[in-house]
């Protein structure tokens, strides 16, 4: 409680932040249930940080055989999210954002009557849309240069809870050069998980004008460790640009084709591509 | 907390280890040069200012090559960052939920205020004597202000202002701009008072009078002090005097004693008494007991009057903060011996330091938006301070809340602690550069007439470098 911080945003909106955590949420339905969902979530957000440090160098392992599972609520949704993806080496931070953005929608959802809710925790969202609810999500291609690019709209008929963007311009380190990858999924978490294996795929190994510098010379904590991570692209030709996305884009069909993905849209350089639910609408010229 | 090249930082439990520039996982704390800071999502813009003048940007000295772009334009930078960002802490979501939201409808007016009309006041937390009230207090030399009136277990400085940073010498203006900027910024300055101490001063550190560094504030004053231990002293001590400069106090013949059954011990105390057990001026303001001039405690002490004391009767004389105590038993000719404090003493005074909060000094920067600042802002100044006062406009200075003096005017105090690192710059007019936003909805920044044609998106604002790059370069550089 001393440290977490609650406030109300223009727009009725609550907005909850704890270190490095901020979350911006919006309920809509009866207006005492919409308080009563706020006071849910900002109760249940009072711990959640405290929660997941907690269990911190547990959830910073990557999964495989043999390493630890977390116990608490919000680190199990994280490592369920990830673990569908450990073929290659994730960790449950992977899911960090959108778990958090699930586990306080579900507090909210739990504790009031409401129609439709989101929980944006930095570009990734969970979604609550009663029975004929829909939304509309602007979406941006570069997280680093807000720019509302295109919508979508999501009806509660659809199956997806979440979204999530990576990219190695955003928050967290990527090894690939996608300015964003953006996900829609079942759950927040699941997208979250996704973007980040998606924007990794989006890569041309070797190329000179990549720069990558071994993610714990940035942050000797990373959960990365000594795996290289993007930290400039330089000048790619129109043909390098159409492979590093072609790379990410089968990598988001298989994501799709085993069930975890409901769509994704890649961008690079200025080129956008999406497979998934044709769920795009772009925006007039911004 | 350094280590080489790592800071930790434990403003969360995530207690990042974060890198010499770098930012933590959550983009508030960096580390600069090994040292944490604190930088906000602060977009700070360098503008032209009237023609001839300099601006100095936000940086030391030696520093001057800012790659953070500089965006010139006119007076006032408007950054549309989306909606949501009325907050100061928040940062921009790559996503806006719902469909109120597909455009912009806040706005942010980034400004620098170059402030003529500008101060800090300055809270020393001592009971020592800086010198009288009115004094001035210099720099080099130099008159930057004074010594003001005084608060609890405080001093306060005055320093600052127009007169002396436009009005005065030209050396004057120059030495006080300098000596601002450098509080503003964090930074120590030394201080002498005309007829009084020298003190060096720096926000959030304590203070060093004298040469010695104040390591706590009084508990209360020395009749606050019996009330809050008399019961702790009640039969272990027949008497006690805590000395302070303020308000001396004494055991046997104070409120709290009399209730407690205390005898009268015959103690005659120098200076005004008050009421029971209160003495004013007992001696002279100084370095010494309890902010008085008093080395000796029994200086204040003129005798016992034989009808009320007895051989034997033990005495406990201490300082408002603990740090000085005496204990005394009276001999057959009713004279004082000093004799080794009894350890079931040595508690209670230990008791009276532990309560002492640390001595600090805190700077709060205070300045006026005057009538050009406000035209940057908006083509009719004057709705701007309604609309302030309304409470429709919020205004921040670097993001750090502000206080907005009541009346006519924009006229505000902030924390300079709560500002990113070198958040202040000065022109050589002389005056402070500041940063101060102002955040509004569109709509009513349209209605007061704002330059809604300056509405920019923060992405045009921004440019190139990442955010999160340009967030530590702010503070940083």
């Amino acid at each position: 409680m001393a440290r977490a911080r609650a406030a109300r945003l223009s727009g009725n909106r609550l907005h909850l932040q704890d270190g490095p955590i901020d979350l911006v949420i919006e309920a809509m339905g009866a207006a005492s249930e919409v308080e009563a969902g706020y006071a849910a979530a900002a109760r249940r957000f009072q711990t959640i940080l405290d929660e997941l440090c907690a269990e911190l160098p547990i959830l910073r392992l990557p999964i495989r055989p043999g390493n630890p599972m977390p116990e608490g609520v919000a680190a199990r949704r994280m490592w369920h999210a990830a673990a569908p993806f450990a073929g290659a080496f994730i960790t449950p931070m992977a899911a960090v954002a959108g778990a958090v953005a699930e586990e306080v929608l579900g507090a909210m959802t739990a504790a009031a009557d409401i129609r439709r809710a989101y929980v944006n925790n930095g570009g990734d969202i969970a979604l609550y849309l009663a029975s004929g609810e829909q939304t509309h999500i602007g979406l941006v291609d570069r997280p680093d240069r807000p720019r509302i690019y295109g919508t979508v709209s999501i009806a509660a008929s659809q199956p997806v809870r979440g979204v999530a963007t990576s990219g190695w311009r955003g928050r967290s380190f990527s090894l690939g050069i996608a300015d964003a990858v953006t996900v829609l999924a079942a759950t927040a978490a699941g997208a979250d998980a996704a973007a980040t294996v998606i924007a990794n795929a989006v890569d041309l190994p070797g190329h000179p004008a990549i720069r990558r510098q071994p993610a714990r010379d940035r942050d000797p904590q990373s959960d990365l460790g000594a795996i290289p991570v993007t930290v400039a692209v330089g000048a790619l030709t129109d043909g390098e640009v159409e492979a590093a996305l072609a790379s990410g884009l089968a990598a988001a069909r298989d994501c799709i084709a085993e069930g975890l993905v409901a769509a994704a849209a890649l961008h690079l350089a200025g080129r956008t591509v999406q497979t998934g639910l044709p769920l795009l609408h772009h925006a007039k010229a911004a | 907390m350094a280590d080489g090249d790592v800071v930790r930082c434990d403003a969360c439990p995530v207690t990042c280890y974060i890198k010499r520039g770098m930012a933590g996982a959550c983009d508030r704390y960096a580390n600069e040069e090994g040292r944490l800071v604190r930088v906000d999502p602060l977009v700070v813009l360098e503008h032209t200012v009237e023609a001839g003048e300099k601006v100095v940007p936000f940086l030391g000295a030696g520093n001057a090559e800012w790659n953070g772009e500089i965006v010139r334009g006119p007076s006032t930078f408007v950054t549309a960052i989306g909606a949501g960002t009325t907050y100061p802490d928040y940062k921009p979501a790559p996503f806006i939920v719902s469909s109120q939201v597909a455009g912009v409808d806040t706005v942010t007016v980034v400004t620098e205020g170059i402030f003529s009309y500008c101060g800090v006041k300055v809270k020393i937390d001592t009971d020592r004597h800086l010198g009288p009230e009115r004094n001035l207090v210099r720099v080099d030399g130099e008159p930057i202000g004074h010594v003001t009136t005084g608060e609890y277990g405080s001093q306060m400085l005055s320093l600052g202002g127009v007169n002396h940073l436009t009005h005065g010498g030209k050396k004057e203006g120059r030495v006080t701009c300098d000596a601002l900027l450098r509080l503003c910024n964090g930074e120590a300055v030394e201080v002498a008072v005309d007829d009084g101490a020298t003190a060096i001063l720096q926000a959030g550190k304590p203070p060093i009078i004298n040469g010695k560094s104040e390591e706590r504030m009084r508990v209360g004053c020395g009749s606050a002090t019996i009330g809050m231990f008399a019961k702790q002293w009640y039969g272990k001590v027949d008497d006690v005097v805590v000395v302070d400069d303020h308000i001396t106090g004494v055991l046997s013949e104070h409120q709290a004693g009399k209730v407690l059954g205390a005898k009268d011990t015959g103690i005659k105390i120098r200076g005004r008494k008050s009421t029971p057990g209160r003495y004013f001026h007992v001696a002279e303001p100084g370095s010494g007991w309890g902010g008085t001039n008093v080395t000796d405690p029994m200086e204040i002490v003129t005798g016992f009057d034989a009808r009320h004391a007895w051989p034997g009767l033990r005495l406990l004389m201490v300082s408002t903060t603990g740090e000085q105590y005496a204990y005394y038993e009276l001999d057959a000719a009713l004279r004082p011996v000093e004799k080794d404090l009894p350890p079931n003493l040595q508690e209670s005074v230990e008791r009276i330091a532990e309560n002492c909060e640390p001595a600090l000094t805190t700077v709060l920067f205070m300045a006026g938006a005057g009538g050009s600042l406000r035209a940057g802002v908006t083509e009719n100044p004057v709705r701007l301070t309604r609309s302030v006062r309304n409470a429709i406009t919020r205004v921040t200075a670097g993001g750090a809340p502000v206080y907005v003096w009541p009346g006519g005017g924009i006229t505000f105090m902030v924390d300079v602690t709560l500002l990113p690192s070198h958040a202040f710059g000065y022109v050589p007019t002389p005056a402070l550069v500041a940063p101060i936003e102002f955040t509004l909805r569109l709509d009513d920044y349209a209605a007061l007439g704002g330059h809604v044609d300056a509405v920019r998106p923060a992405d045009e604002v921004l440019r190139d470098a990442s955010l999160r790059q340009r967030r530590i370069a702010g503070a940083v550089r």
